[in-house]
Formats: structure tokens, sequence, C-alpha cells
């Protein structure tokens, strides 16, 4: 199967892309897609603790097993607004 | 009315869309950009949204205060790109018959936007640049353990 991985911010400068397509064995979880995101983009560092995982528009945990297609975005800590308030509602390991 | 803009916002057609007959009270919160962090002067401003999803969380946010306050006349629009200093990165507008619950209900949204709308946020000094939020993550940059 496939998955559409999006990167923002921090991750996207550090993988030089904000969108590739990833092909992963059935019943590949979260955890196996960053796994092989890693392999692909050796200069992506982030610790997956401070990092939010989201499928398909909705945040996810790190078990979360994925479909084909599903739209899978890497999310570092955000900072809307004006400020730069940030708290983890329970990240990924 | 909730949405994600490049250009700059127009703070008095956003709180013009929160007008309402039963309003007592209408409360305009601007998020504007800030010339220094920490004693470091910042040059100019970047933001970048995950635009399906954090427009999704928005208007999660505005069930969440229609829920909790009942209230019903609620606008938020949020400029992503380039911003210089002084500018309106973000606007919240709230309608509501007393100013209590619209001034805790537009505190809430700040909050919110802050805590889990995928927006992100670059500063950039003359020497430098950070992505906030990433600052005090030391490990978020580090190598993979």
């Amino acid at each position: 199967m496939k998955a559409n991985v999006k990167l923002f911010a921090i991750l996207r400068e550090q993988a030089g892309t904000g969108a590739t397509t990833l092909v992963l064995p059935e019943g590949a979880t979260v955890a196996d897609l960053i796994a092989a995101l890693r392999g692909r983009y050796p200069a992506l560092r982030f610790d997956a603790a401070s990092t939010m995982v989201a499928v398909n528009l909705e945040y996810v945990s790190q078990d979360h097993p994925l479909r084909d297609d599903d739209e899978v975005a890497l999310i570092p800590p955000v900072s809307g607004g004006a400020g730069g308030m940030w708290r983890c509602p329970g990240g990924v390991r | 009315m909730i949405y994600l803009t490049q250009k700059p916002l127009d703070t008095e057609a956003l709180t013009a869309t929160v007008g309402n007959p039963g309003n007592g009270s209408v409360i305009t919160f601007l998020g504007v950009t800030r010339d220094q962090t920490e004693g470091r002067q910042v040059l100019w401003l970047e933001y970048e949204a995950y635009p399906t999803m954090a427009e999704k969380m928005l208007g999660r946010v505005a069930e969440e205060v229609r829920e909790r306050w009942g209230i019903e006349r609620l606008s938020i629009a949020h400029r992503t790109g380039r911003l210089e200093i002084g500018e309106v990165s973000l606007a919240v507008a709230v309608g509501s018959p007393h100013r209590a619950e619209g001034f805790a209900a537009c505190a809430y949204v700040v909050d919110r936007i802050k805590e889990n709308v995928p927006i992100w946020k670059k500063e950039v000094f003359a020497n430098g640049e950070v992505w906030v939020g990433m600052e005090g993550h030391r490990h978020a940059v580090a190598p993979e353990r």
C-alpha cells in the first residue's frame, strides 16, 4: 500500500521536500512509516515524542494502522497565533 | 467564518461577521508580530500551515466554544506566509450577549490555537532563524537515539 506523506516547517526543511509517497507493507503502522521516512531522509532529525502524527486530518498514536492512500502528516510543535506556547497533548513515542 | 489567507487580514470585515442584534459585546483579539524574542531582534516572520487540517481544527475549536458558552458568533482568521513586524497574524472576533463569556471564549480560542492547530511560525533574525516551539525542545533536533 502507499501512504501520502506531508512534512511541515522544520521537518520540511530538513527533508528538503514537503510531500512524498512511501510504499509500505500491508498492516504497516505509523511507527513503521516513521522508520521508513527516516531511512529515506537521513537528514530528518526529530524526537518523535515532540512530533504528532495526523492521518487523514486526525491526530493518531504511533500504533495506528495505515490504509492504502492515507494522508499522513508529521506535525512538529505548533506555534500559531502571536506567541510561542506549546503543550503536548500526547505525542507519539 | 474561519479562514487562512496569505493576504493582510481585514480585521474590520472579520469583526463585522459576528454582528448580531442580540450582542451586548463584541470582542476582537489581534495577534501581532513582535520585533524581538528574548532580546534578539526579529527581522520578519514566516507562518506555515497545514491548511486543510488547520481549518478543520479551527472549526472544532468553534464547536467547543458553542458547546461551552453557547456562543454562535465566532470568527477566526490566520495569516500565513511572510509577515513584517507589527502585522496581524491572527484575528479572533467573538460576539455574545454579555462580555464575560466573550472574553473567556476569546482567550480560550487563542490558547487552543497554540495547542493543537497545525500552524508554525519561524522567526528570522539577522544571524539566523528558528521555528518557534522547537527552540525549547532540544531533543527535537537531536539525532535519533
